[in-house]
């Protein structure tokens, strides 16, 4: 097929449907169906180029591609009559793609912005379910666990546990009735890969799951994923009943007689249920509160049975790793962490999308080389890693490279893959306290130290922030956070404090300028800076006047206003109204 | 879809109604049962909560308790357009106080509120995933995208024009067409 036909496709990942995807993919319905015509319209996951969404790629007759950025729908109609009906590329309007790729190696995301996710063919057409078949009809369980051990596959939720060691565990246990569970319930604020690949290529998960039970001996599933990604749940839905239909998953796959089936459970939006005991008490219905372990999930999970749960990442390695092989896998990666992980860039970035890079890769070399630094042009000041559970790496240990040891070492953690790019206009002491306000929300409330200690610790911050912080402050911040770790029951406690920790460890110097001068350098905390506006900019419009509910503005219709700085509440209302840009936070 | 206010001219409780009636005591039920009352009838009515109860076995005070845990299980009802703002990481660092802001003085409504109209309810969400967008707001499903206040006024006013002329529904400027050029 491919080669004969020229082909469009159209990025359709949640990204690029919030880009406005849906209807330039209408608009190249429209022109495609009324003839003249015969190429072919397809959707596709996402590309990864997020900055550039709408993305569309076309695919000539001759299998050359080429990718087109910022596409609107009033664009589609040029790129139709140039490079569809006279085969002439507009030059202005492609993507380069190539500084962005080079430092890439995709395993997880081989098919996303590849295939048409919706498509059950196209997967199989690039080895899909192959895998399944080879493990069905070649490979005993154990021989599939010594593979995926020997790979070194580890969990690419964030711990990093090795799957190899927990599949084991799941198998050696006696109970008949096991159960696999792929967490995709991606709560962390700023993380979008677990979403993409569910949306870009849902069968490989699928196809992951069903070799995790054939290893473990399990013969029901469900996919844990958050009712937050409607689209992910309806391909997700989809490609489940297409899978079945077709003998790959259900009953006696093909034809071996091995019998899996899927259920797709919404999750109901809880942070805490990324954590796998709260997991399983919301798969069952009830409220999503962590528990003691042991017995851990492999010894007794879901409704008492064991159950194995991996993340949606962990679950794409698996086919292919059985198919190419550990050493190929091994090939990439360092002494303990090996083959890709993928990242969400975002935040101050110029280059932000879904990335798949080999582990032991300097986090400089991500920022820089594949994301093209930042916005701004100047330094990154700093990187967060890990969401809520992870921390800041300072822009000085940017050399450190991907590496679940090395990242621990940081104060920061793998995590699920955020990355969070921030330039000098971010404030450290802000972004801790973001963090902590999210946490303190999520928290369950079962432990005392994280129900009570997070919003201790967020009073603190938010003190600090509104220039009424102490000196003092910083010591009972870090002693706090010492003890909110060592005491809560679950990941979501223990790791809590980490945005806080490490901003102190790193930044110590901002919150002490918070502190003792009254100052936010950054420019964000409000109550820490001067609203001014500039006389140059200014045309004297009123809005501003009208905006004010305190009257600190002032100033003659058609002349430079001025705000009195005594009067002034610092709400930033003046802010959001001026279309002058004229006002400036000093 | 599960934010999605029910069509007015179907019957809303038919899909809660039809999966209430096929419960045969399968467990971990709950919690779709709840998704599925809220998606007929935008919130869960104390009625639904009843008729659960009686259904499941499970006593009403337990199913509240799961009800209050989960951010997505409202009890009061929605306004006709739900607004959802980004608050993730990504959308933070670029400023979505600013943006949220900006909606309250608009709406003239707290976030967890109702307009007094009636058309709008205001809601601040932990992530919406669509980070290289950032700031991002969701009006029902469709997602806007790079907002500042000026554009969020803009649109909101659209929305307010629309309901008031009650003119029959136009999509509202894509967001492609806001996007600035990318620097």
């Amino acid at each position: 097929m491919e080669g004969s036909v020229q082909q469009v496709l159209v990025g359709l990942g949640s990204c690029g449907i919030a880009a406005g995807g849906r209807r330039v993919f209408d608009r190249f319905a429209e022109l495609i169906d009324s003839g003249r015509d015969d190429s072919v319209l397809k959707q596709t996951g996402c590309i990864g180029l997020c900055y550039r969404e709408v993305l569309v790629e076309v695919r000539d007759r001759q299998g050359r591609r080429t990718l087109y950025g910022e596409v609107s729908p009033e664009r589609v109609d040029r790129i139709v009559a140039e490079h569809l009906h006279q085969g002439k590329v507009i030059a202005e309007w492609v993507v380069e793609t190539s500084e962005v790729f080079a430092r890439q190696q995709r395993i997880v995301l081989r098919n996303c912005g590849v295939i048409d996710p919706a498509n059950l063919d196209e997967y199989r057409a690039r080895d899909g379910y192959r895998a399944l078949a080879k493990v069905l009809t070649q490979m005993t369980p154990a021989q599939v666990i010594e593979l995926i051990s020997d790979a070194g596959l580890r969990g690419r939720g964030g711990a990093g546990f090795p799957t190899g060691t927990k599949w084991r565990l799941a198998q050696a246990t006696k109970d008949p009735h096991k159960y696999v569970v792929c967490n995709a319930d991606e709560g962390d604020p700023g993380a979008f890969m677990d979403r993409s690949v569910l949306e870009g290529d849902p069968h490989s998960v699928l196809e992951g799951m069903a070799i995790a039970a054939y290893a473990i001996g399990a013969s029901h599933g469900y996919v844990y994923v958050r009712a937050e990604y409607p689209e992910a749940v309806r391909r997700l839905r989809q490609a489940i009943a297409q899978a079945t239909g077709h003998g790959c998953l259900g009953a006696n796959i093909l034809g071996t007689g091995f019998h899996f089936e899927v259920a797709l459970k919404e999750g109901a939006g809880a942070f805490v249920c990324g954590e796998e005991t709260a997991l399983i008490a919301s798969i069952e219905g009830k409220r999503g509160m962590p528990r003691v372990r042991p017995p851990f999930p492999v010894e007794s999970g879901l409704w008492g049975h064991p159950t194995c749960i991996n993340n949606v990442e962990t679950l794409a390695n698996v086919p292919w790793i059985i198919l190419h092989g550990a050493d190929a896998f091994k090939a990439c990666g360092t002494s303990g962490s090996k083959g890709t992980k993928v990242f969400a860039l975002a935040g101050k970035v110029r280059r932000g999308g879904l990335v798949e890079v080999p582990m032991g890769i300097s986090i400089n070399e991500v920022i820089n080389e594949i994301g093209g630094g930042t916005v701004s042009g100047r330094a990154f000041k700093a990187v967060q890693m890990g969401g809520p559970s992870g921390g800041c790496i300072p822009a000085w240990l940017g050399d450190t490279p991907i590496d679940y040891e090395q990242l621990t070492a940081s104060g920061a953690i793998m995590g699920s893959g955020g990355m969070v790019v921030m330039d000098e206009s971010t404030c450290m002491v802000d972004v801790a306290r973001f963090f902590l306000s999210f946490t303190q929300n999520e928290s369950c409330g079962k432990c005392t130290f994280c129900r009570i200690g997070t919003k201790r610790m967020l009073e603190i911050l938010e003190r600090v922030c509104a220039g009424q912080g102490r000196i003092e402050d910083l010591n009972l911040l870090a002693e706090l956070g010492e003890q909110i770790k060592a005491s809560s029951l679950c990941g979501l406690g223990q790791t809590a404090p980490n945005p806080v920790l490490t901003t102190l460890r790193y930044f110590l110097e901002e919150y002490q300028v918070h502190i003792a001068d009254k100052r936010c350098p950054a420019k964000v905390c409000l109550a820490l800076v001067e609203f001014w506006i500039d006389p140059e900019k200014c045309n004297g419009c009123g809005l501003c006047v009208t905006a004010c509910d305190v009257g600190a503005i002032s100033g003659e219709k058609k002349f430079p206003h001025r705000i009195d700085g005594g009067a002034c509440v610092k709400c930033a209302r003046c802010l959001t109204v001026c279309r002058q840009d004229a006002i400036e936070k000093r | 879809m599960a934010h999605a206010p029910a069509d007015e001219n179907t019957n809303p409780s038919h899909a809660f109604g039809r999966m209430l009636w096929r419960h045969r005591g399968e467990p971990g039920m709950l919690i779709p049962l709840l998704q599925a009352a809220q998606d007929s009838y935008g919130h869960i009515p104390q009625l639904a909560v009843e008729q659960i109860s009686e259904v499941t076995g499970i006593p009403a005070s337990e199913i509240y308790g799961v009800i209050t845990f989960y951010k997505q299980f409202r009890l009061k009802p929605v306004g006709k357009h739900l607004i959802r703002l980004c608050k993730g990481t990504a959308c933070h660092v670029v400023g979505a106080d600013m943006i949220a802001q900006t909606v309250a003085d608009e709406l003239k409504v707290p976030p967890d509120e109702t307009t007094d109209d009636g058309l709008f309810t205001f809601t601040v969400v932990a992530c919406l995933g669509c980070c290289s967008l950032a700031p991002v707001l969701m009006i029902d499903e469709e997602a806007y995208g790079r907002m500042t206040p000026q554009q969020v006024r803009r649109i909101l006013r659209q929305y307010r024009q629309r309901a008031a002329t009650s003119l029959r529904a136009t999509i509202p400027k894509a967001p492609s067409a806001v996007l600035p050029a990318n620097p």
